[in-house]
């Protein structure tokens, strides 16, 4: 069930510049997963709209949930400046999040860019939980691609407890020169002669990918996917008002009519943010 | 105490109502608040087909308020009967529908397919919509124009006709008395103040559509002023909003000449607020002493 409650701060990190780590005490954490955000207010009552932010992790034992964000302008900007003990209010939990029961078996990709890089945490995280309970057949193979723009790697050790991490940055600095796609054009398994059975450690196989981040990086996914013929769930971002479906702001254009709506629009807050790839037309 | 208010001869339990558009139909609220509490859900826009609406980005936020220009996205009347009425026939609470239309034939067709559900207490006609190029606003913005729409939907509506009003004008109780001559059985006012925004880092309109409607707490003053203005004007109930958060502000609608009020952004800001502005209302009125809430309406003059 969606609610407006308080939650209190219990530690706030600068991960990198510009770019923070805080864990929130709140009873959101029981419902929350993978992929689903929350809206956080800010205290400044000119600035009235909760601000969408991404749930990195959850403790279910702490009752506590981490967001990393980055600061783009002056709901960022305060939200920064709290230290442990404040109060935030948030809206949550929103949003569908990932469905892991489409990756059972799978060599999943998890794709992260820039400030999409956060939700794939919770992600790597909900799947290395689901595998320690899963037969075999069953277990999902994971590989996390990571694109930064320099050398500030910011949640790379968290990422590495999870599964082996690639990196790409923008200037080069580490990992492979340039985006996620170039880390997928040098060290990905070529789709058609992967053979199932052997598992080749020192490429990345793909038989499904979900990623979150810029525009530009989620369509060069959605071509990709699409030539290799491969599932892509991707995490989308729009301008929000209610955050709860009802003001049909924030909608993505679909191929098909969509159920609710009964147009081409489906709303990224409550049938988003994750979507097939395929579903939409970005 | 009572807080009961009827508006062309339908009772509401209170005089608290939802902005169109800001609520759905209720569907999306029902997980944060007890639907059956409020005196009216007013529903999202309709037309006679499904509109997509414009592209994004569709609202933007903005000092004290934000701007909006969904363009009137909606599934069409049949999605609407089947669904969205069907999903209120579980609340005992008044229903009314907000209808648009590009011609008067498309508010035509919207009211008449109406006529027969039970469900619809009365009709909120949106001539007032700045997000829509052809006609919608056209129709709120000349005297001549709302007259002969609000008679010919008159003419067909079998529940009673809400005209809802634009701010956009130079003299909103012309188109009051107008709505009033022509047969309108309330008014509600006001719909969005057209604005815009501009992005001055990407050097481009913060709105695809380039302008969008304003609302939000910062127009309230704007908004308390015309209920006030047209209260004085005609003789016809109105439903004041436009920047309502709490029951305070409610309150200022109804001394201006309310008798009934909607909470419309705030509803994203808080999903409680119209609960809460229900409560507030009580709680002014318990101890001010005063027992009915009709003694509020239009005290200040
Ligand atoms: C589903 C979703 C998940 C997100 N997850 C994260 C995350 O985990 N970490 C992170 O750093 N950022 C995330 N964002 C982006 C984040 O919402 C914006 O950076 C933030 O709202 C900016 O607020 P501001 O007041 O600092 O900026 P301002 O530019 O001052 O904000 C003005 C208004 O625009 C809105 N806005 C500005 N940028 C965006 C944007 N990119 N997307 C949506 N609304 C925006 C704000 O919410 C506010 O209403 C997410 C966005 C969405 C839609
Ligand atoms: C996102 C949004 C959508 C709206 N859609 C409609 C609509 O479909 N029909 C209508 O008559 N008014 C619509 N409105 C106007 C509101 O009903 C209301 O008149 C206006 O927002 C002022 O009230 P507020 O400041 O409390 O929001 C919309 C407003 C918003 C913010
Ligand atoms: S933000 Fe209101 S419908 Fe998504």
């Amino acid at each position: 069930m969606k609610k407006k409650t308080t939650a209190i701060v219990i530690s706030q990190k600068n991960l990198a510049p510009g770019i923070f780590d805080m864990w929130l005490e709140t009873d959101l954490a029981e419902n929350a997963h993978a992929g689903q955000f929350v809206g956080v207010y800010t205290e400044d009552k000119s600035l009235l709209l909760p601000r969408p932010i991404s749930i990195c992790e959850v403790d279910h034992e702490k009752n506590a949930i981490r967001i990393v964000y980055r600061v783009a302008g002056r709901g960022t900007d305060e939200f920064s400046k709290y230290s442990a003990g404040e109060k935030v209010k948030l809206l949550g939990v929103l949003g569908n999040g990932y469905d892991i029961g489409k990756l059972l078996g799978k060599s999943v990709v998890l794709m992260g860019g820039g400030i999409g890089i956060p939700p794939m945490l919770e992600l790597a995280k909900e799947i290395n939980a689901h595998n320690e309970a899963l037969t075999d057949g069953d277990k999902m193979k994971v590989s996390i691609v990571l694109g930064y723009r320099d050398s500030m790697t910011f949640l790379k050790e968290d990422f590495e407890k999870y599964g082996k991490v690639y990196i790409a940055s923008e200037d080069g600095s580490v990992g492979t020169k340039g985006n996620v796609m170039n880390v997928m054009a040098s060290e990905g398994s070529d789709g058609e002669s992967a053979d199932k059975t052997a598992d080749n450690e020192d490429t990345i196989k793909a038989d499904i990918i979900c990623a979150c981040g810029p525009m530009p990086m989620l369509r060069a996914i959605k071509v990709y996917a699409e030539e290799k013929q491969i599932p892509a769930y991707i995490s989308l971002e729009e301008r929000m008002a209610c955050g709860v479906g009802a003001c049909l702001g924030c909608v993505v254009k679909t191929k098909e009519v969509d159920h609710h709506s009964h147009v081409n629009n489906a709303r990224i807050c409550t049938d988003g943010p994750v979507f097939a790839a395929e579903d939409v037309d970005i | 105490m009572n807080t009961e208010i009827e508006i062309a001869g339908v009772k509401w339990k209170n005089p608290v109502t939802v902005g169109s558009g800001t609520f759905g139909s209720g569907m999306e609220y029902d997980e944060f608040i007890d639907l059956n509490r409020l005196g009216a859900i007013t529903t999202k826009g309709v037309a006679n087909v499904p509109w997509p609406g414009n592209p994004t980005p569709r609202v933007t936020e903005v000092y004290g308020g934000m701007l909006n220009a969904i363009g009137l996205q909606n599934p069409g009347i049949d999605v609407f009967c089947e669904r969205d009425l069907k999903f209120l026939e579980k609340y005992d609470t008044r229903v009314i529908v907000n209808v648009c239309g590009k011609s008067i034939q498309d508010y035509v067709d919207v009211v008449e397919r109406l006529s027969d559900e039970k469900k619809v207490d009365m009709l909120e006609i949106n001539v007032s919509c700045p997000n829509v190029k052809e006609g919608a606003i056209a129709f709120g913005q000349k005297a001549e124009a709302l007259t002969e729409i609000t008679k010919e939907i008159k003419n067909h509506a079998k529940q009673p006709i809400i005209m809802k009003l634009s701010p956009n004008v130079t003299d909103i109780t012309e188109m009051a008395r107008a709505a009033e001559a022509a047969g309108a059985d309330a008014l509600s006012l006001i719909n969005t103040i057209t604005g815009m925004k501009i992005d001055i880092n990407r050097r481009t309109f913060a709105l695809a559509n380039k302008t969008g409607g304003m609302s939000g707490p910062a127009i309230k003053p704007v908004a308390v002023r015309m209920v006030y203005q047209v209260a004085q004007a005609v003789k016809i109930p109105i439903i004041g909003m436009g920047g309502i958060s709490n029951a305070e502000d409610a309150l200022e609608f109804i001394l201006a000449g309310a008798s009934a009020v909607s909470v419309g952004a705030a509803n994203f800001i808080n999903p409680y607020a119209t609960v809460e502005v229900i409560n507030g209302i009580e709680e002014y009125m318990k101890k001010n002493h005063v027992e009915d809430i009709k003694e509020l309406i239009g005290a200040v003059r």
